[in-house]
């Protein structure tokens, strides 16, 4: 029972935080190597607004999801752009990126585990003798409204449809009249807006510490390599895979083995079928 | 609209011409032509720890080699035979840890634990990532990026080796000016050899199945025997510098894959010019000790490294060693179109 409600809250915990890297990917085939610096860049805004400038909590959440999204379309227009199609420059440029923001961060004071942000209700509930704190379950809540709303952004709009457009043949989305490189811009922003909105949720539950985006990024990586990159179906069930398996070994090995469930499974996914679980690569594109 | 258009040209030298690849070298202005790059590489390489002003200015030299021969091994990697390996520290760690084990559990010497080190460590890199071979593009670079982290998780995780303690009491080299020359050597032995081995015929191979390896499979050659080949070679004289990297610091712990010998060495490839092979050690010989002055002001310089990275990356990525090997041997004159 206690593993059931800690695997799905892991579960979804671990989606929330890979659909932005999942969604950037998959639209402009970016791997977004600074989404755990967004991360915590994010929890970080939010602690000054919040903390520092007094701001009212609500806001202070919708004006550093704001600059998040602006952060992200400037990375995008300024630095990703260029390299865009060259694998490795972008991950080492967005990478580089991401590094410069995270000890950035660490240079400028932010170091410690000092840094708190309040949650948003108090108290917790028993399910079935298992206590819960409210703050998990409205993750749950907003993980799964997320993805429906996802769902339904990318089914239903103009903009949504475009970008599936562009994630499924991007030449014949240019043909149909889809600038491949504002929709590309969108979906940056839409990422970083993600990563910032999966910060504002989780970070409530511990502190806010540098590290974390490190292990961040390796978690969003390995939900979306399992899941297959560019799917986001798939992502979201990789991520109860995951998330079960973490839950799993910590229960019954330890919690030092939390990240090593996370490694291994990109590195097993990887050599065994590329294109994840649920991907729709061709097998010719990632392999010889 | 009077603005009068001009484009650049750009001529080869004549003494370029003559010389390149041709070894009918007509006199001493042609040699020294050839040679001098060479020789000042070669000879500023062994006068730097002559001038260096003291014990920790000649260990950050040191240093600068171990850093250098990971880059060497990334560029041969990644410009040759096209597999881009983010996994500097995996080389290092793996390495590393042979030699400590070697010299601290079996008491062999450091002169022989090193080359013992780096053969069984290249055997087990290879073997680890033999079934990544056929991978390509950003999925090797991502699994190569995670192999030295889940390898500290598990040493972490399960305590063995030492565990977050790392493993103490390793010998040291006898004094810092062999430790100093030991490296300068091996740095300069695996530059001209790399240089050597790309054009030899198996050289010849592996830079075709980077540039198309469906052609080289349908030649009849086996990509994956090329390919583990060539990793064999890179993940040696990865495994190499940590070996010797043990030995400096007699200490081998979980910092061995650490980020830094996966990040620094592309940076320097990347500053110092991909493809060419004296670039990256031109790029480490830059890097490090800038990254030496600029310890004071803490994590600050990774900001700075990371900055420098995106702009080379963005706007310079050519590097520095292309651009200077055109001005060596190009004119460039502007005429009107």
């Amino acid at each position: 029972m206690e593993i059931l409600i800690y695997g799905i809250i892991n579960s979804i915990m671990l989606a929330l935080m890979a659909l932005g890297f999942a969604l950037v990917y998959g639209i402009s085939r970016v791997p977004n190597f600074a989404h755990g610096a967004i991360y915590v860049l994010c929890g970080f805004l939010t602690w000054i607004f919040v903390r520092s400038l007094d701001l009212n909590y609500l806001l202070g959440i919708l004006v550093a999801l704001v600059l998040t999204g602006i952060l992200g379309a400037l990375m995008y227009r300024f630095v990703l752009i260029r390299v865009r199609g060259m694998n490795i420059s972008e991950i080492i440029a967005s990478y580089a990126i991401g590094l410069a923001i995270l000890e950035g961060l660490r240079y400028g004071g932010f170091k410690g585990t000092t840094h708190t942000l309040p949650v948003f209700v108090e108290g917790s509930i028993i399910i079935g003798d298992i206590p819960v704190d409210y703050q998990r379950i409205l993750v749950v809540l907003i993980g799964v409204l997320l993805v429906a709303f996802l769902w339904l952004f990318t089914h239903y709009t103009r903009i949504g449809l475009a970008l599936r457009g562009m994630a499924q043949d991007e030449r014949a989305a240019l043909m149909l009249g889809i600038d491949s490189d504002t929709m590309a811009l969108v979906a940056m922003a839409f990422g970083c807006m993600l990563a910032g909105l999966a910060a504002i949720l989780l970070l409530p539950l511990g502190n806010i510490v540098v590290e974390k985006g490190y292990d961040v990024l390796i978690q969003a990586i390995a939900v979306c390599i399992v899941g297959g990159l560019g799917s986001w179906m798939g992502a979201v069930l990789a991520a109860f895979l995951i998330g079960f398996a973490q839950i799993l070994t910590t229960v019954y090995l330890g919690s030092h083995f939390q990240m090593v469930v996370a490694l291994l499974a990109i590195i097993v996914t990887l050599i065994l079928k590329p294109s994840g679980l649920f991907g729709q690569q061709k097998e010719l594109e990632e392999r010889v | 609209m009077d603005t009068q258009q001009q484009r650049k040209e750009r001529l080869d030298r004549g003494i370029k011409v003559r010389t390149d690849g041709l070894y009918a070298l007509m006199g001493w202005q042609e040699l020294g032509y050839l040679t001098l790059p060479r020789l000042i590489l070669i000879v500023g390489m062994l006068a730097l720890p002559l001038l260096m002003p003291g014990m920790y200015w000649q260990r950050v030299i040191t240093i600068v080699c171990i850093y250098a021969l990971l880059a060497l091994s990334f560029d041969f990697l990644a410009h040759f035979v096209g597999l881009v390996s983010l996994g500097g520290a995996f080389f290092i760690g793996v390495g590393g840890y042979f030699s400590a084990i070697f010299n601290a559990s079996f008491g062999i010497p450091p002169l022989f634990s090193i080359p013992m080190a780096t053969v069984s460590g290249a055997i087990v890199c290879t073997l680890l990532l033999i079934p990544c071979l056929p991978l390509r593009g950003v999925y090797f670079a991502i699994v190569t990026l995670m192999y030295p982290l889940a390898l500290a998780r598990v040493i972490e995780a399960t305590d063995i080796l030492g565990g977050t303690d790392g493993i103490m009491g390793i010998d040291s080299f006898s004094n810092s000016w062999v430790e100093q020359y030991v490296a300068i050597v091996l740095v300069l032995l695996f530059l001209f050899g790399l240089r050597r081995l790309v054009n030899t015929d198996i050289g010849l191979v592996v830079r075709a199945v980077k540039d198309n390896d469906q052609a080289v499979r349908a030649s009849g050659m086996s990509v994956n025997f090329y390919k583990a080949g060539a990793v064999f070679i890179a993940s040696g004289i990865g495994c190499l510098g940590g070996a010797c990297l043990v030995h400096i610091y007699m200490w081998a712990g979980i910092s061995l894959f650490a980020l830094d010998f996966s990040i620094l060495p592309i940076a320097a490839t990347v500053i110092g010019g991909s493809g060419t092979l004296v670039g990256p050690v031109l790029g480490c010989l830059i890097l490090v000790p800038i990254s030496e002055l600029l310890r004071d002001f803490g994590t600050l310089r990774i900001v700075f490294y990371a900055i420098l990275l995106v702009c080379f990356v963005v706007f310079r990525s050519e590097g520095l060693m292309v651009y200077g090997e055109r001005k060596y041997h190009q004119f460039e004159r502007w005429v009107k179109v």
